[in-house]
């Protein structure tokens, strides 16, 4: 059961093969069984979990059942949930009870899907390794000595150990698509504006969307249905028609699925900087695709490579700026001992934010300073155009783009912590398309040295439909998806 | 842009963090790696490029002048932070959250 699909889940429920009570239950036991080693929840609460599993069965025995009702689900503890310490992964946050429900969480709890708990993450989701959380680190399940990627690690972790149905995520510059990539299974960062981030703890507001993290394309169309609409809480969320995102997967038959669809390769991204077993990976992929009826284009991003430096000036900008509401005065960390209203500030902000949030915190506030504006900001805001633009160019030869998703397979714990530098590269293929506004999926393409590799695909602004049908297509004659890691 | 501990210390003010002079030495190593990956930008010419705050070209919305939030004070407040200073209570009193006395 625990590798099954969401659709079969659903059927289970349907047929009364099992309550959403006893399949709760069993992923509820594999977490008190795993957890303590994987640290992937960080919030757990068995009682709130199992109310809304009994509610789930009630409602199925009602016929009133819809695609998601009585799955269980894990939350990045991003996402407010009523009732739900919600910490970002932050001292910051360590007492804070959500007084209220993030967009994406009553989206689910009206599909009546049950949540399992909160999933561990980087600090304020800056990192790609889970190392900076404040809860500790998250073992990647194919190999504990090794980090799960980041931000979104503990829900990544707890889709590869199938210690959830499906997981949610959060993507600002990789942080869905990455930790899909090192821990083997599907992310989708959908277009900027189709999930709404209201209640979502904000990083860099132009860049965060939701997402889902989940087994199999398939998954990721049922969560996005779930996940997407219109939400005028969110100034940037977008009004459009609600789609079905899986309305393409059934047309998916055949020897050649694909035929003239035309697959993207910027030669930028199979340049130096990639692990050479990962691209063997990668093009082995996108050999498959070309069996599949697909035809490959070369195509250039030419602006690609400044997409890193563009991004380390505007998210730690906006971060500074978003979190300067972190004062100690209302919610959140405030210092036991302090003299007087700026003491407390300074020493309720410098005991609450661990390393790499003061450093971007720093590196924000250095860029938006009087006299560094123009040189900084402005400058990045325009080669963020640059960026952009590469898309636009690309996307008149190509339906898709495609490449690696990470640099490398999952690196040891550790290995980075101390040289960001070297940590922000990690996110060197999935940061443009944050960047843009565009959509970004990553898929298990198989292994390199027993690690999973993830093949990158990017997206024209909503077309989301055809990447999870051309996602659901490899899915269809490959098994790498299915992939689980041994002794879990 | 070369930066020193000065700095440093002039952005963890505005920053309002504080920092120690150890802190401000490794800080500063760290800082000067990252801006130096930021500094590729300056070889690109940008010359009339508009700048792109958002990806999507739409404009911010409007709503009617009308209250739509619910008073949800006694909830909020259960997140106040403790007082402090060996006080034990929350930082409220009165519906108001309490903080160090900045008029005389």
């Amino acid at each position: 059961m625990i590798n099954s699909s969401l659709k079969n889940l659903s059927q289970m429920l349907a047929k009364k093969e099992i309550s959403s009570v006893e399949m709760t239950q069993t992923f509820l036991d594999r977490i008190n069984k795993y957890n303590p080693t994987i640290n992937a929840y960080i919030a757990l609460n068995a009682d709130k979990t199992l109310a809304q599993a009994k509610a789930a069965d009630v409602r199925i025995a009602n016929g009133k059942a819809e695609p998601l009702t009585g799955i269980p689900f894990a939350q990045k503890d991003i996402f407010c949930a009523k009732g739900w310490q919600t910490t970002c992964g932050s001292k910051m946050l360590a007492n804070f009870v959500a007084p209220y429900d993030a967009y994406v969480i009553t989206q689910f709890d009206n599909a009546g899907a049950v949540n399992l708990g909160k999933t561990n993450m980087d600090e304020f989701a800056m990192g790609s390794s889970n190392e900076t959380s404040y809860f500790g680190g998250v073992k990647n399940p194919w190999d504990f000595d090794r980090v799960p990627g980041g931000s979104s690690g503990g829900s990544a972790a707890a889709v590869a150990a199938r210690l959830c149905a499906a997981a949610t995520g959060t993507d600002t510059g990789g942080s869905i698509r990455q930790p899909a990539s090192l821990c083997g299974f599907t992310g989708l960062k959908p277009t900027y504006g189709l999930v709404s981030r209201y209640g979502m703890i904000a990083f860099a507001s132009s860049l965060d969307q939701a997402g889902p993290m989940a087994k199999s394309a398939e998954d990721c169309a049922l969560m996005m249905n779930v996940m997407t609409g219109f939400d005028e809480r969110d100034s940037t969320s977008l009004n459009r028609p609600k789609e079905d995102y899986t309305r393409g997967l059934s047309n998916i038959q055949g020897t050649q699925p694909l035929k003239g669809l035309r697959i993207g390769l910027p030669k930028e991204y199979f340049a130096d900087g990639l692990d050479a077993n990962v691209a063997k990976v990668v093009q082995e992929a996108i050999a498959e695709y070309r069996k599949l009826g697909a035809e490959t284009v070369d195509i250039s991003l030419p602006n690609s490579q400044l997409s890193i430096p563009v991004y380390y000036v505007l998210a730690p900008a906006e971060a500074s700026s978003n979190l300067s509401r972190y004062d100690g005065v209302r919610y959140g960390h405030r210092a036991a001992e302090y003299d007087d209203l700026m003491d407390m500030y300074m020493k309720s902000r410098s005991e609450g934010f661990g390393a790499e949030v003061k450093r971007r915190i720093l590196i924000g506030t250095y860029v938006l300073s009087a006299g560094y504006y123009d040189a900084y900001y402005l400058k990045a805001q325009q080669i963020r155009r640059l960026i952009a633009d590469d898309f636009t160019q690309a996307f008149k030869q190509c339906d898709v783009i495609m490449g690696p998703t990470a640099p490398s397979t999952a690196f040891k714990a550790g290995e980075k912590a101390d040289d960001p530098v070297a940590m922000y590269l990690q996110d060197v293929y999935t940061i443009a398309t944050n960047l843009a506004g565009l959509p970004g999926m990553s898929i298990p393409a198989g292994f390199s040295n027993g690690l999973p590799v993830g093949l990158q695909l990017m997206g024209n602004y909503f077309d989301e439909a055809r990447m999870l049908d051309v996602a659901h297509a490899y899915q269809q004659v490959t098994d790498w998806h299915l992939a689980m890691p041994e002794g879990i | 842009m070369a930066l020193n501990i000065t700095d440093i210390k002039r952005i963890a003010h505005l920053a309002r963090l504080e920092i120690s002079d150890q802190e401000a030495t490794a800080t500063l190593t760290k800082l000067s790696g990252i801006l130096g990956l930021i500094e590729q930008m300056q070889a690109v010419d940008t010359t009339n490029i508009t700048p792109m705050s958002h990806s999507q070209d739409v404009t911010q919305r409007l709503r009617e002048d009308v209250v739509t939030a619910i008073n949800q004070r006694e909830a909020f407040q259960s997140n106040a932070p403790f007082l402090g200073n060996g006080s034990a209570e929350k930082a409220v009193d009165s519906g108001l959250y309490l903080v160090p006395k900045v008029i005389e």
